[in-house]
């Protein structure tokens, strides 16, 4: 649910980083962090374990500049990737407006992300969202690890609502700003429709 | 709440605003803030510019909602207050109109008792707020209606 605020003129969105355990949410999140100009970003805050896995969720506020007077600033949280965590998961979908999906690509890692991927719709149904209708996109993440399932394989596993699909390295940053500006443009056309 | 935006006009946000001043000063805090349940930042009162706010309502929100969860595990609804004791500074958190948290930050130059006291008497009125802006949303008001794909792609540039 977005936030829109006439008084401050501003537009509030959320967007979550869902994914299986090590997928590279985290990842995504840092090099978002560390590329975006100071004044576009606050600060990141992690609430992991001790061996920095993501115990609850990461959190990293955007600011990109005006539409119409309006001030966009979008919340960009992650989920603990791993099974037993679901409860913290239901929690941080709630007011979502848009799930980037971050599948890791490692044919290892392939029933890892089916699971994830069906997580996600109960969840989201659970929150009250129509998982069919929620913006959306895919990223195939860890393209430049050896032993990866194709793109044409993970996209009949994962890709049902045919949404924006993209490659990408979240280490080295490919991928990573265009799968943020897919989902943002998703969501800003959803709120020009006046919401879910 | 999955349906539609949350929208906040000039006279209710003026209106919490008002609130959130009269509260600063009855309970002696140092600072007052009103987050949505989703972690956005509503308004705040006080001397703001010490904190990072935007970090403060998110972690906020997440705080109410660990112990919802927690809250539900043992068959209550939810926990509606929260109270943290820090060496300096304590922290009051309560949950308003089911929708909204709000965040009273306190030192010794006030106490515990009084702060609930008086967020007990705010919560009240701000409900009432929050129900108007629910009425208006309700009535298809202030949705941004004249945003285009260019506009959108402007973002971008």
């Amino acid at each position: 649910m977005s936030f829109i605020n006439y008084s401050s003129r501003e537009i509030n969105c959320k967007i979550v980083y869902y994914g299986p355990g090590l997928c590279g949410k985290t990842t995504n999140l840092q090099y978002i962090y560390r590329r975006m100009t100071p004044d576009a970003r606050g600060k990141m805050i992690s609430l992991a374990t001790e061996t920095e896995r993501t115990l609850f969720f990461d959190f990293l506020p955007l600011s990109l500049g005006e539409v119409r007077g309006f001030k966009t600033r979008f919340h960009l949280y992650t989920v603990p990737g791993q099974v037993f965590y679901d409860a913290s998961r239901r929690l941080i979908l709630r007011g979502v407006d848009g799930v980037v999906f971050c599948a890791d690509s490692q044919l290892t890692r392939v029933d890892a992300n089916v699971e994830s991927m069906e997580n996600l719709r109960v969840n989201l149904r659970e929150q009250g969202y129509n998982p069919e209708q929620l913006p959306l996109v895919l990223q195939y993440n860890k393209r430049d690890l050896p032993g990866v399932a194709s793109v044409a394989e993970l996209h009949a596993l994962l890709n049902r609502r045919n949404v924006p699909e993209f490659e990408s390295s979240a280490t080295t940053g490919i991928g990573i700003f265009e799968t943020l500006k897919a989902i943002i443009k998703l969501i800003l056309i959803d709120l020009k429709k006046g919401g879910r | 709440m999955a349906q539609g935006h949350f929208i906040l006009r000039e006279r209710e946000y003026e209106a919490f605003m008002a609130v959130l001043r009269k509260l600063l000063a009855d309970s002696y805090a140092k600072i007052v803030f009103l987050v949505d349940k989703d972690g956005s930042l509503l308004a705040s009162a006080g001397d703001t510019a010490e904190f990072d706010t935007t970090s403060l309502a998110s972690l906020a929100a997440g705080n109410i909602a660990a112990t919802g969860g927690l809250a539900n595990l043992i068959g209550e609804k939810e926990f509606s207050i929260l109270f943290h004791e820090g060496e300096r500074d304590n922290m009051h958190l309560s949950v308003v109109g089911d929708r909204l948290i709000l965040v009273v930050v306190f030192d010794r130059r006030s106490s515990v008792g009084l702060v609930r006291l008086r967020v007990r008497r705010s919560s009240e009125e701000l409900a009432k707020i929050l129900a108007v802006v629910h009425e208006k949303a309700a009535a298809g008001e202030g949705v941004i209606e004249e945003l285009t794909e260019a506009d959108i792609e402007s973002l971008f540039k």
